[in-house]
């Protein structure tokens, strides 16, 4: 075989056919967009969603107290059960599956004032472990309350994102006095923004954090509004809560298998109801991206096919001057092969260079934080690329080969 | 002189589904170099079908062609392919262009195939369409030309590799008389040069002007016209008793 000749003949063919292969990079362009996209798009949605499920705590607990409902140990029904600041010590010595304890009070309708401005919103104060447990993530220049704070009763405010920007506006308010019912507290940090899908006291972002003691001599509730615990290791999670069961009701005495005394929103539980439905959404992406991908094959094979069908007759031509078969398929199999990896990493290119436009548009809003990031993994892409650049070549080349296989005269007579 | 094409009882049948259409019934013909023959006959006797196998494009179903003494059945498709690039010239009623291609790249084609190098395809492609008359039509496409104009171009084409043969499927078929006629005139010129041309027709005043005339009817050589009788005396001859 004479790869000059090949060569030549596909040199001069390729230039002249520059409309018919410009719509076939396209169509195949565009095939591998939609299903790139689409993918992307998805992924993104379903890492947005693992993010968010996690916003208010990874792998927690929250315990709040509550009332008896059976008799224990001579005791009647209907006692108030409260939680006292060192029952966090308490449980963390007596539960061994617990890493993590915390506490925190609760206050609505606070008074907010700064400069001018006053709101009215919810206060917590909370140990310093809240940071991590209930992912109080404080904007680079701040911090959220820490251990000296708690030991110093310092009056240091954290803020959420929601808040910040009502008292604040654009403001930096590191530094900055806020009073709190009057009295005055530095604010020490703001919140990143974060999606909390569940919450059981408003979201984090309408909140005033401060520290649990200075709360406490501020407003002096002496008990705790509930306790945030977390497991060494989430397989744990149904023994933690029965020690902690026990472990109450010997001090509180009550009856573990009470279920009034004592209630527990097991959030992890709920996160793996989650990733139940994380994974549904997953395959369902799976099976649309799948069946897209069908589809674009279908319409890649058929515009291969209908190309090179229409040139039937070309061939029959070309072999009628001389043209040996083999010139013939290896013409139409590198044509074919050119055309569907320029259309396909074209596609490609398109789909991250729109993905990436999208991750940075400027617009803040609640919607768009619920699309995520679109992420296109360069795996999905190469397969996509690839499994539509093998239906093409498969659905030109076999075409050719039968025009180039049949007599001359059969693929002249074709229309 | 051994004849350039010997055909012996050639038969071709088309089978499409369960219908079989025999479309050649067992030929004989005999065709000696250098002569400007017609093939004639009504629509459906055949004349095609002889012209494809002729042109290596298809073949026979069962006998034997030879070409120039070369037992062609048997050969294979790059064969075929080398002999139809380097020993057969094809004119089509339908010109078969390439519709993408300027007049110069269709001619081009078959020095493509023939591995011609760049300096001697240009060479040879400007002197052929010059010789049909389109030397300043080189980059003209089959759309921007007229009938007359692209059976020249698909002249040249057939002449690209200098072949013995020239075959012509009804080439002034598609084609207004005047430009019929000056298309027929460079067939005659081809003869004068040494071409065996075979040109097929149904037009009995152009087929006249050849010096044979082959007429088939039903896939059989007709013998009630002045058909065999005129067309291969030296077959006629030779089957004669020998002498004393």
């Amino acid at each position: 075989m004479q790869w000059s000749t090949i060569y030549n003949v596909f040199v001069r063919d390729f230039r002249k056919q520059k409309k018919r292969i410009a719509l076939t990079i396209i169509a195949l362009c565009w095939g591998t967009i939609s299903i790139m996209l689409l993918l992307g798009f998805g992924e993104g949605l379903h890492h947005q969603l693992m993010i968010n499920s996690k916003g208010m705590g990874d792998r927690i607990a929250i315990l709040w107290p509550g009332s008896t409902s059976l008799p224990y140990k001579g005791l009647g029904r209907g006692r108030q059960i409260h939680f006292l600041p060192e029952d966090i010590q308490f449980l963390k010595s007596r539960v061994p599956e617990l890493d993590e304890v915390g506490g925190e009070y609760h206050r609505w309708g606070v008074t907010l004032k700064y400069k001018d401005k006053v709101v009215s919103e919810h206060v917590n104060g909370v140990t310093a472990n809240y940071e991590f447990l209930r992912n109080h993530i404080a904007q680079s220049g701040g911090r959220m309350v820490n251990d000296a704070d708690i030991q110093l009763k310092r009056r240091v405010a954290f803020l959420g994102d929601a808040l910040k920007d009502r008292l604040f506006g654009a403001e930096d308010p590191i530094g900055k006095t806020v009073l709190v019912q009057g009295i005055p507290f530095m604010v020490g940090g703001v919140q990143i923004h974060k999606m909390q899908m569940n919450s059981y006291s408003g979201p984090d972002q309408d909140k005033l954090t401060v520290p649990a003691t200075t709360f406490q001599a501020v407003f002096g509730d002496p008990y705790l509004d509930n306790i945030i615990y977390r497991p060494r290791q989430v397989s744990q999670m149904k023994q933690a809560e029965q020690t902690v069961k026990e472990a109450l009701g010997a001090k509180y005495r009550f009856d573990p298998k009470d279920e009034r005394a004592l209630s527990i929103w097991d959030v992890a539980e709920s996160n793996r109801e989650m990733d139940n439905i994380l994974l549904g959404i997953k395959i369902f992406l799976g099976i649309i991206g799948g069946l897209t991908l069908l589809i674009a094959s279908v319409g890649v094979a058929n515009i291969m096919y209908v190309s090179i069908k229409e040139r039937t007759r070309e061939i029959g031509i070309k072999m009628a001057v001389g043209a040996r078969r083999a010139y013939i398929l290896t013409q139409f199999l590198i044509e074919a092969l050119i055309i569907t990896f320029t259309g396909g990493f074209l596609g490609m290119a398109i789909s991250i260079g729109a993905t990436e436009a999208f991750k940075r548009i400027p617009i803040k809003s609640d919607v768009l934080d619920f699309m995520g990031r679109p992420t296109i993994s360069l795996e999905i892409g190469l397969s996509v690329v690839a499994i539509l650049g093998l239906m093409g070549l498969v659905s030109g080349f076999f075409p050719a080969l039968k025009a180039a296989s049949v007599r001359p005269v059969e693929s002249l007579r074709y229309e | 002189m051994t004849p350039i094409i010997q055909m012996n009882r050639i038969r071709k049948t088309y089978t499409t589904g369960k219908v079989t259409f025999d479309a050649l019934k067992g030929i004989d013909c005999d065709i000696q170099s250098g002569e400007f023959m017609a093939i004639v006959g009504p629509s459906g006797s055949g004349k095609s079908t002889m012209m494809n196998i002729i042109g290596c494009l298809d073949i026979p179903t069962e006998g034997e062609y030879h070409l120039d003494g070369q037992m062609v059945n048997t050969l294979s498709a790059n064969q075929l392919a080398d002999i139809r690039n380097q020993r057969i010239g094809f004119v089509f009623q339908a010109f078969n262009l390439l519709p993408y291609a300027t007049a110069y790249e269709n001619v081009e084609v078959p020095l493509l195939f023939a591995k011609a190098n760049s300096r001697k395809r240009k060479e040879r492609v400007i002197e052929l369409l010059n010789r049909v008359g389109l030397g300043d039509k080189l980059a003209n496409k089959p759309t921007e030309m007229s009938g007359g104009e692209m059976q020249r171009v698909a002249i040249a084409r057939a002449l690209a590799n200098e072949p013995e043969i020239i075959l012509a499927d009804e080439p002034t078929g598609n084609l207004d008389t005047k430009s019929g006629s000056e298309i027929f005139g460079l067939f005659r010129e081809l003869h004068r040069a040494g071409k065996t041309i075979i040109i097929i027709t149904h037009d009995v005043n152009l087929a006249k002007q050849t010096e044979r005339i082959f007429k088939l009817k039903d896939g059989l050589v007709d013998t009630n016209g002045n058909g065999t009788t005129v067309s291969q005396p030296h077959k006629r001859l030779s089957d004669l008793p020998p002498r004393g």
